[in-house]
């Protein structure tokens, strides 16, 4: 059963040669139960396309039906059922750990009553029940994201959105977000996420959709898109002379992308590779898989975003 | 596209919690907030009212504390519900990103707007009452009037957060709002008859002196507290309204423009 259905949407800012398109003619749709990934550099678009997703600004073309309900037309009945984990830490610096969650029930039309009987189990998920008690400014940049995503679910939602969800976050910050978020999963819930971070896509997300100047321009799931648009191996080759090496073993690989001082090597067969590397003196290399990142560099470029 | 930013503002009952969001914080600093809100009007009346008073004959036939207390009750509501509607509400709009928050979930912009506009009236009023409190205590105000003046005053505090959320909408930042008191407010306060009648100003500043929102406030209120009925009720009330009505449309059409691109 399909949770969000976006086609075809449009949405440019500015007029005449200020016209700037944001969104250019993106598709895609979510099963109930899964969890789906927007990957794309800064200012491809996707905290644009999730803003659309909400009914938060209305789209120059397109159709959105979120949880059953067309947006932005009826968005409000469709966010009752949604939750949002946004980039930037909105919480209420007024208010306690608890409190928080509280009001922010409270803004869905729960009962005082629906509300309490929710917090003991929200501060439970976010191991937070420690700092109930505890204002917002006492709480580490983790604390505050699991807070946010308890908050995001008080209203026990269907469909989570998460914007970047463990931008800035420490690695066990980060580790015990997405243990957290797989839990949802297993619960059945639907998550929509952006991120940057190849591995965060990798390890949650069934399918995901790379985004790049308002386009979609891959979808799939993580393995069925390397396999279709990236080399299996990847030799990563570093060192002083290591472009000069480059120069002379272009034949052994189908492909050699230059970063820094690191030349990425991709092929489906290395072994001729490694041999030549074996024999060469002042360089060092590392052999592996293709990853998503490979691919997200492929699909999007190495040139600096901003 | 731009049509959906002049929509008249659709209200739901889904305001009421940001109302109660807002008032759960005031209550946690509640005590600070109404001294602050009575110091200011109380030594203005000292000041003015004991010092420049002693050697002032009566105005009107009133002694001068009880003509400056009168005006200055509806000043003080004015700047309490502007400093909320302002400073507070860009605090929550564009510091803490607490509207943000709001948008995502079942609440509407026009809910948000609704609900920090009747959250200003709301507390300006509790330093309204608080103020005419300390004024009863100095033996001011001892009429049955009186009671008609705490509706007044919340009619008062909508009105300047109506048009106060409409300067917040066009603000980058605070030192904005600098430009809001001292070219708008100040010179309101000195024409709208709260430190002397408007009668002592030149004729065609008299005439502008009539359609501020101010001196319709003043000219309400003021009698009520002397023991008098005011005249020209409708029409002050009509003024009002319209400001009220007017600054609330264009908050919203500002706020749209500001946040829902």
């Amino acid at each position: 059963m399909t949770i969000l259905t976006v086609k075809d949407l449009y949405k440019s800012y500015g007029d005449g040669d200020n016209r700037h398109t944001v969104v250019d003619g993106i598709s895609f749709s979510l099963e109930r139960g899964e969890c789906f990934g927007l990957l794309g550099p800064n200012g491809a678009g996707k905290t644009t396309t999730l803003r659309l997703c909400l009914g938060l600004t209305v789209p120059d073309r397109g159709s959105i039906t979120l949880v059953g309900h067309e947006v932005p037309a009826d968005a409000r009945q469709a966010r009752l059922r949604i939750g949002v984990v946004p980039q930037m830490d909105s919480l209420d610096p007024d208010f306690t750990v608890e409190e928080n969650i509280y009001v922010y029930g409270r803004y869905f039309g729960m009962s005082r009553a629906q509300v309490r009987a929710r917090i003991d189990w929200l501060l439970d998920f976010s191991s937070l029940t420690a700092k109930r008690h505890a204002r917002i400014g006492e709480l580490s940049g983790g604390m505050k994201r699991r807070l946010t995503l308890a908050r995001a679910l008080v209203n026990d939602p269907d469909l989570i959105f998460m914007d970047e969800p463990t931008t800035g976050l420490d690695p066990q910050a980060r580790h015990l977000i997405w243990e957290r978020l797989k839990a949802l999963l297993a619960e059945g819930k639907s998550l929509l996420l952006t991120t940057h971070f190849m591995d965060e896509a990798e390890r949650l997300c069934d399918r995901l959709a790379v985004i790049d100047h308002g386009r979609l321009i891959a979808e799939g799931s993580p393995q069925a898109l390397i396999a279709k648009h990236i080399e299996s191996q990847v030799v990563e080759v570093y060192g002083d002379n290591a472009s000069q090496w480059a120069g002379s073993a272009s034949h052994l690989a189908d492909r050699i992308e230059f970063s820094g001082e690191t030349a990425f090597c991709y092929t489906d067969h290395p072994e001729s590779l490694l041999q030549n590397l074996a024999g060469t003196e002042g360089l060092r290399y590392l052999h592996r898989p293709a990853n998503l990142e490979d691919l997200f560099l492929k699909l999007t470029g190495r040139d600096m975003r901003d | 596209m731009a049509s959906i930013y002049y929509q008249v503002p659709r209200f739901s009952l889904r305001f009421a919690p940001v109302w109660q969001r807002n008032f759960l914080v005031w209550r946690k600093l509640a005590f600070t907030s109404v001294v602050g809100n009575i110091a200011e009007p109380l030594i203005t009346l000292v000041a003015f009212g004991y010092g420049l008073g002693s050697m002032l004959q009566n105005i009107d036939g009133v002694p001068y504390i009880a003509y400056l207390a009168s005006g200055a009750i509806c000043m003080s509501v004015m700047m309490a519900t502007t400093f909320e509607a302002l400073y507070s509400a860009f605090s929550r709009m564009h510091v803490q990103k607490t509207w943000d928050a709001l948008l995502n979930t079942p609440l509407d912009l026009d809910d948000i707007v609704l609900a920090e506009m009747l959250w200003a009236a709301s507390k300006s009023l509790i330093s309204g009452i608080a103020i005419l409190l300390v004024l009863l205590a100095l033996g001011i105000g001892w009429f049955p009037g009186a009671l008609l003046v705490p509706p007044l005053l919340f009619l008062v505090g909508a009105t300047f957060a109506s048009i106060a959320l409409a300067i917040n909408a066009l603000a980058k930042g605070y030192d904005f709002f600098t430009y809001y008191f001292t070219l708008v407010l100040t010179p309101m306060i000195f024409l709208s008859g709260v430190y002397y009648p408007v009668t002592q100003l030149p004729e065609w500043l008299q005439a502008i002196a009539g359609y501020l929102p101010l001196s319709a406030a003043v000219h309400l209120v003021r009698p009520l507290l002397l023991g008098q009925m005011p005249d020209q009720v409708l029409s002050s009330l009509l003024l009002l309204l319209a400001y009220c009505v007017a600054g609330f449309y264009l908050a919203t059409i500002l706020t749209r423009r500001r946040l829902l691109k």
